[in-house]
């Protein structure tokens, strides 16, 4: 029988912790085939952040690096100041990187350094048990918005491509998501185009992965896809937000 | 040499190469002359957005196995607490600067020693410890700087060098001994790629099961009572037949040398010890002068912070005085004489 699938060399032989239908298994994934294929493993770091993916550490099978909340793209500076030649990844979901470690993000984006930001919006706080995100939606229910978001007491989301995608110094930001093969294809395309800016030498590159988080939406795994197609693309709209030959838009 | 220009040149002497930081009075003489220095020497300065950053960009060059160092003043030194607990719970080494100013909120740019407790008594969140070393000259600046990554790298735990803002801004002469190279110890925990090292290192604080975490606070314990036993400096003057011993350190311990002459003149016997490791702090030397001296009073630039730590030695055998000034005002001699004087005659502990 011939063999056409495997685990990843870049991803451990260890069972995932996440709750069915979180889709943070398929990032870790595309990530480590990325890392495989570009033949990196041997040189890169990566920084875990604060939120489930903290045990992101414990998953890939390249040095990690734990950060404090919000803090891995400052982290992820300090090595590749250092290291110039190292590949460096931060996995970041949207309460670490949007919420608490929004101004590390900006700066980092700002001085165009040299590193590869996966993140990861599900609109929700998983680790703290279902949340407001800065990135919920207008009217979306979560244990601190139990009427359902609201603008006037909690402010619009944080659409983060869009904020960051005129800023000089960033190389590459595309939004993807994760909830079908289709775009689980495109994803893994854009992740490869994240690290190649980066190897590149060209500058600071964001992947944005669209993901659900079917136990604190209250929903069934099919049913989170469905809320995702209806609810989440429409406000947060796929494609390439920057590269380097220019062109917003591409979805 | 001004102190902190001292800072940023004992810290290349030292081979650090990397430095992190944000400005503020009185400490930005550091980040001026580092700006300089570092490239000179193949280095790199940053300025990073906050000290919040600043601290965890330290982080980062530190888990790359670089010899990092970061400088502030007590507002700043605030906004690092997160990462001193974070660098302390995942055995990192790198060197921090307080250069202290008059608080407690934004206060005022004077000299002061107000962040004892902060500095000593772990700042940030958890269980740990950070060394606290405490010169009192340009000089000691300089060569102190070598002993706090020396320090931080035999032990993996972050080291601070505390001064207020007149050791930061005063000018002495200072004679630089260059040693020719500089020896860094490996770093074999480093994350710098697995093609560089054997094994996959993962750097960490996260303990989720409760048994590996108590194993991580008991090591971490083991090494700061290594560290008490091994490493407590203290600088002691006229306590052979001492009556009352002063108690201080940095600029302070300066102007007490001073008041033990003069007091000595005046018949009085008076002498001074002066802790030059404020973590670990040299309670043994207290407890043994606490056998023959018949009181101390101690001497700071805040409302008695390290007065609690001279009463923790005394254990009770002689009172502890306490006087102090406040608010970036630096006790004068003669008001210190006078203080010597009065608690020379005192029966009992206080401030």
């Amino acid at each position: 029988m011939k063999k056409i699938t495997a685990r990843p060399y870049s991803l451990r032989d260890i069972p995932f912790h996440y709750c069915p239908g979180c889709m943070h298994g398929i990032a870790h994934r595309l990530v480590a085939e990325v890392i495989d294929e570009l033949g990196i493993h041997g040189r890169t770091i990566g920084i875990s952040s604060v939120g489930c993916s903290v045990f992101a550490k414990h998953y890939f099978n390249v040095d990690m690096i734990q950060a404090a909340h919000g803090r891995a793209p400052s982290i992820a500076t300090g090595v590749k100041r250092v290291l110039p030649d190292r590949v460096l990844f931060t996995y970041q979901g949207d309460g670490d990187l949007a919420a608490i470690g929004i101004g590390d993000f900006i700066h980092t984006a700002y001085r165009g350094e040299k590193i590869t930001t996966i993140f990861i919006n599900n609109t929700v706080y998983g680790m703290t048990g279902g949340q407001m995100a800065p990135t919920t939606l207008i009217g979306q229910v979560t244990k601190t918005t139990p009427f359902g978001r609201s603008v006037e007491i909690n402010g619009n989301p944080i659409r983060v491509c869009e904020l960051i995608a005129s800023v000089e110094g960033v190389a590459y930001v595309e939004r993807v998501s994760l909830h079908n093969p289709k775009e689980i294809i495109k994803a893994k395309k854009a992740i490869r185009k994240a690290f190649e800016m980066q190897l590149n030498g060209i500058g600071f590159s964001l992947v944005e992965a669209l993901s659900a988080c079917p136990t604190n939406l209250g929903l069934s795994p099919l049913e989170a896809v469905k809320w995702m197609e209806e609810k989440m693309i429409p406000f947060y709209p796929l494609g390439v937000y920057k590269s380097p030959a220019g062109g917003g838009l591409s979805a | 040499m001004k102190g902190n220009d001292a800072i940023g040149e004992g810290a290349i002497l030292a081979g650090c190469r990397h430095f992190f930081g944000y400005p503020i009075t009185p400490q930005s003489e550091v980040t001026h002359y580092l700006a300089k220095r570092l490239p000179e020497v193949g280095g790199l300065f940053m300025q990073a957005e906050s000290e919040l950053a600043s601290i965890n960009l330290v982080f980062g060059a530190a888990c790359a196995g670089a010899r990092v160092m970061t400088a502030s003043s007590g507002p700043g030194i605030s906004l690092m607490q997160e990462g001193l607990s974070f660098l302390a719970g995942s055995e990192l080494p790198c060197v921090l600067v307080n250069i202290m100013r008059g608080g407690p909120g934004l206060g005022n740019i004077g000299p002061s020693q107000a962040d004892y407790f902060q500095a000593t008594k772990g700042g940030g969140h958890g269980d740990y410890h950070t060394i606290v070393l405490a010169p009192n000259s340009v000089q000691e600046i300089l060569d102190m700087m070598k002993k706090a990554f020396d320090m931080s790298d035999m032990y993996r735990m972050p080291v601070m060098v505390m001064a207020d803002g007149i050791m930061g801004q005063m000018m002495e002469p200072v004679v630089i001994n260059e040693e020719k190279s500089v020896e860094i110890p490996p770093r074999p925990w480093a994350t710098i790629g697995r093609d560089y090292h054997e094994n996959r290192n993962e750097i960490n604080s996260l303990f989720v099961v409760l048994e590996e975490m108590e194993e991580v606070n008991l090591r971490l314990l083991h090494k700061y009572e290594e560290i008490h036993a091994k490493e407590t400096l203290c600088e002691e003057y006229m306590l052979d037949d001492a009556e009352v011993a002063l108690v201080a350190f940095g600029t302070v311990s300066r102007i007490c040398r001073a008041v033990v002459d003069k007091a000595r003149e005046q018949g009085i016997r008076a002498g001074l010890i002066r802790p030059i490791t404020l973590w670990p702090f040299p309670h043994d030397v207290i407890s043994r002068i606490a056998k023959s001296a018949q009181c101390f009073l101690a001497v700071e630039m805040n409302m008695g912070q390290m007065f609690e730590d001279v009463e923790i030695g005394a254990k009770g055998r002689a009172p502890v005085y306490h006087y102090g000034r406040l608010g970036g005002m630096v006790p004068l001699a003669k008001d210190i004489l006078e203080e010597l004087k009065k608690v020379s005659k005192r029966r009992g502990t206080g401030r």
